[in-house]
């Protein structure tokens, strides 16, 4: 090991550059096995999904470099930018429905001193735990024509309200969106729970005695108390709802018509079915980037309004 | 938040620069950029002469009976020559079609595999010289006296796959698919019906069966391709079949834009506003609507041959299936083909032992061995055609369609995107989103934009 920085500093001369370069170069030897897997697992991948997004390629013949073209395609195709736009509309389904409700729930849970809180939050928390695949599975059952959705509706009278819900154009996207919020909701009230948990009881009790209410109380102590763990919701179900897959794939396969097409689904249908693989590669990219942004900025939000 | 964007700049441009020296080599640059044809060399038939050989074959037979012959046909190959092993690796269809692109274009690639016939797979793999024509194999064995031509062109492409439907052979399949209508044959005895012997017949027994309360026709579609199998039928029925195989092999031409193909989308359309189907078709499960025929939930279910052995465990004697013809007594002209092909890859080492494989478990032996264990043989099907039951209505149906009819290929078959563009198009059509001009005009651009970029 090269002598204390303190020492290369004062001395000069010969020994200098070795010790600086000794320096600079132990951190990266630690960190460099992990690098190592990072950037071939990670790194190379994307580098090369960045190139490949710059080709016409149908994954077996020869290809054919197009630039941008694969880029400007999807401003151009509609069925990609109706893909895109029901991701933006996922964003509510997986997001802020339930950071409102998990925040109402959370707020009532922790006031309200709940007797079996522990059971109640391992129930809320239940669909988180369950593979998606199952949890698609479950719901097609329950929005099929004779599934449970409507033979409740037919039960209590609501006959008019019946319909295929998934193979619905209308009602299709809703219906998928509203399984994504069945999930994200479990892990927002308990990330918000355990975040309201921290408040001083002192501060309930002092606005009590100002007078305040329960609807004061949530908007004027708790939400604000909780803004960190909100950020952190935030950002994992809008990515959760941006790079949905599963859902899609296992309940309406975009359907019906292009309907609730996401771009992950785009992408993979245009990588092993239809063998477009450059047109994937440049949504997939398209979709990182979207994801980096719109994270990037709810933490900003989140971090200057602290 | 400084120094974290002087990372994030770095990593940046540590990735661009990674990107730049991946860009030397183009994607795809690796693959044979022609199939060598192979045919100069003599052919080899004797399979004992090749001495100690290992074969590795890619198969999708995983269902029951499928498998079953499968593993009977393998070993009596192994049986036969000592010296050659096989290697099988069996897969779903849907996991198969997923693998074999990576599998093909890798350097360790199986000697057979089953290909599916169409442009989306087949096509793209004879075009990427992936496959090997067969033509001298064939003449050697005699494959075109063995499979009757219409049987045969599934098969079939020119060598730089542009054609579709005729030119090389590329691989056989064991197995026939024929799509007609399968029924309940108490539901149809108690709205006293007999079983429509055409397409007329067809039609206005679904028209009472609505007008006695019952659901004439089951439709699961929320898979999107199942009304493929409801509209190629409906098709056969009003368009000149010529015209249809050019459709469906996505060669030029041929048009969507015809009063038949219209008037089938049509049909098809005014079915569902009728109230033949049952409710909901799009938000229906395959699964569930052939379940739903079962029990007793339906007369009439449109779909392929393959749904016979579930039906019939379900069902026992009381399914029956009929391809309505659009005259009694000639052969229908509706959806069908074959089996997935075996075929042999360009990377194989010896081509003679993957030929002699693939005849092996086609031949006249194969067949009986395919009737045995539950299968549609796809040559000689009459032969084999077991004594009563709905196995017996599809064998002959089978005959029928391939001999005095005309079996139509799957419309998927098209282009690589066909599939999509019909399964959207139909959901659309049935949910009243298309009309049948709108539906045949996506159809017309997705077959014109490929038959004329090529």
């Amino acid at each position: 090991m090269p002598a204390s920085p303190k020492a290369s500093d004062t001395t000069g001369g010969p020994g200098t550059r070795s010790a600086r370069h000794g320096r600079t170069i132990t951190p990266y030897l630690f960190i460099a096995p992990a690098l190592a897997v990072y950037t071939a697992f990670m790194l190379y991948p994307l580098a090369r999904s960045v190139h490949l997004s710059l080709f016409e390629w149908d994954g077996l013949s020869l290809a054919t470099f197009v630039g941008v073209g694969n880029y400007t395609d999807i401003l151009a195709d509609e069925r990609l930018r109706a893909a895109f736009g029901h991701a933006a509309a996922f964003i509510f389904f997986y997001a802020l429905l339930p950071c409102g409700i998990g925040l109402v729930l959370a707020a009532v849970l922790t006031r309200a001193k709940v007797r079996a809180l522990p059971l109640f939050r391992v129930l809320v928390f239940l669909p988180q735990v369950i593979a998606m695949v199952v949890v698609s599975v479950a719901w097609k059952q329950i929005y099929a024509p004779d599934g449970l959705l409507n033979s409740g509706l037919r039960s209590i009278g609501l006959e008019a309200l019946t319909r295929s819900w998934l193979g619905d154009y209308a009602f299709a996207l809703p219906a998928v969106g509203l399984v994504g919020s069945w999930v994200s909701t479990g892990l927002v009230t308990v990330l918000l729970l355990a975040g309201m948990a921290k408040i001083p009881t002192e501060l309930f009790e002092a606005a009590r005695l100002d007078g305040a209410g329960a609807i004061r109380e949530f908007f004027a102590i708790i939400v604000p108390a909780v803004r960190a763990e909100v950020t952190v919701a935030l950002t994992l179900t809008i990515v959760a709802s941006l790079k949905t897959f599963d859902l899609i794939y296992m309940t309406t396969s975009g359907g019906p018509g292009s309907s609730t097409t996401v771009p992950s689904y785009e992408v993979y249908r245009r990588a092993f079915e239809t063998g477009q693989v450059g047109s994937a590669a440049a949504i997939g990219v398209t979709l990182t980037v979207i994801i980096f942004l719109i994270t990037l900025a709810v933490n900003r939000i989140s971090e200057r309004g602290a | 938040m400084k120094p974290r964007g002087k990372t994030l700049t770095g990593a940046l441009a540590a990735a661009a620069a990674l990107a730049l020296t991946l860009s030397a080599c183009t994607p795809g640059s690796e693959a044979p950029t022609s199939s060598a044809p192979l045919t100069s060399a003599p052919v080899e038939t004797d399979v004992s002469k090749m001495g100690e050989q290992t074969l590795t074959v890619w198969d999708q037979e995983v269902r029951g009976g499928q498998n079953e012959q499968m593993t009977k046909l393998n070993a009596a190959f192994e049986d036969k020559y000592p010296n050659v092993t096989i290697e099988r690796n069996s897969q779903s269809f849907e996991d198969l079609g997923k693998t074999l692109r990576l599998a093909l274009s890798g350097n360790d690639a199986p000697d057979v595999v089953q290909a599916n016939n169409g442009r989306n797979t087949m096509g793209s793999f004879v075009k990427a010289g992936q496959l090997l024509p067969l033509d001298a194999w064939a003449q050697a064995y005699g494959w075109t006296e063995r499979f009757p031509a219409s049987v045969l062109k599934y098969s079939q492409y020119s060598t730089d796959g542009t054609t579709f439907g005729s030119g090389s052979v590329y691989g056989l399949p064991q197995v026939g698919e024929v799509v007609g209508v399968f029924y309940s044959k108490k539901k149809l005895q108690s709205l006293g019906l007999d079983v429509p012997s055409d397409w007329a017949g067809f039609e206005s027994a679904t028209a009472t069966a609505k007008d006695k309360g019952e659901t004439p026709l089951l439709l699961g579609n929320i898979e999107k391709w199942p009304a493929g199998h409801v509209f190629g039928p409906l098709q056969g029925a009003k368009a000149p079949a010529e015209d249809i195989e050019k459709l469906g092999f996505g060669n030029a031409g041929s048009t969507w834009n015809t009063p038949e193909n219209e008037a089938a989308a049509a049909e098809l359309a005014d079915w569902n506003a009728k109230g033949y189907f049952n409710e909901g078709v799009n938000g229906t499960e395959y699964d569930a609507a052939w379940q739903n025929l079962a029990k007793g939930e339906g007369v009439f279910l449109m779909g392929g041959s393959w749904m016979a052995a579930d039906l019939a465990d379900a069902m026992g004697e009381d399914v029956g299936f009929f391809a309505p013809p659009a005259t009694a007594g000639t052969g229908a002209h509706t959806t069908g083909g074959t089996g997935l092909p075996f075929t042999v890859t360009s990377k194989t080492e010896n081509p003679d032992l993957a030929a002699a494989y693939i005849d092996f478990i086609t031949n006249d032996e194969a067949m009986a061995v395919l009737a045995d264990t539950g299968n549609l043989p796809v040559i000689n099907t009459q032969k084999y055609a077991p004594a009563s039951g709905v196995l017996k209505d599809v064998y002959t149906e089978f005959e029928t369609v391939t001999t005095k009819g005309a079996l139509l290929p799957y419309l998927d078959y098209a282009t690589p995107s066909m599939g999509d563009t019909l399964g959207d198009s139909l959901q659309g059509l049935l949910a009243g989103k298309l009309d049948a001009k709108a539906f045949t005009d996506a159809m017309e651009a997705d077959y014109a934009g490929f038959t004329q970029g090529k």
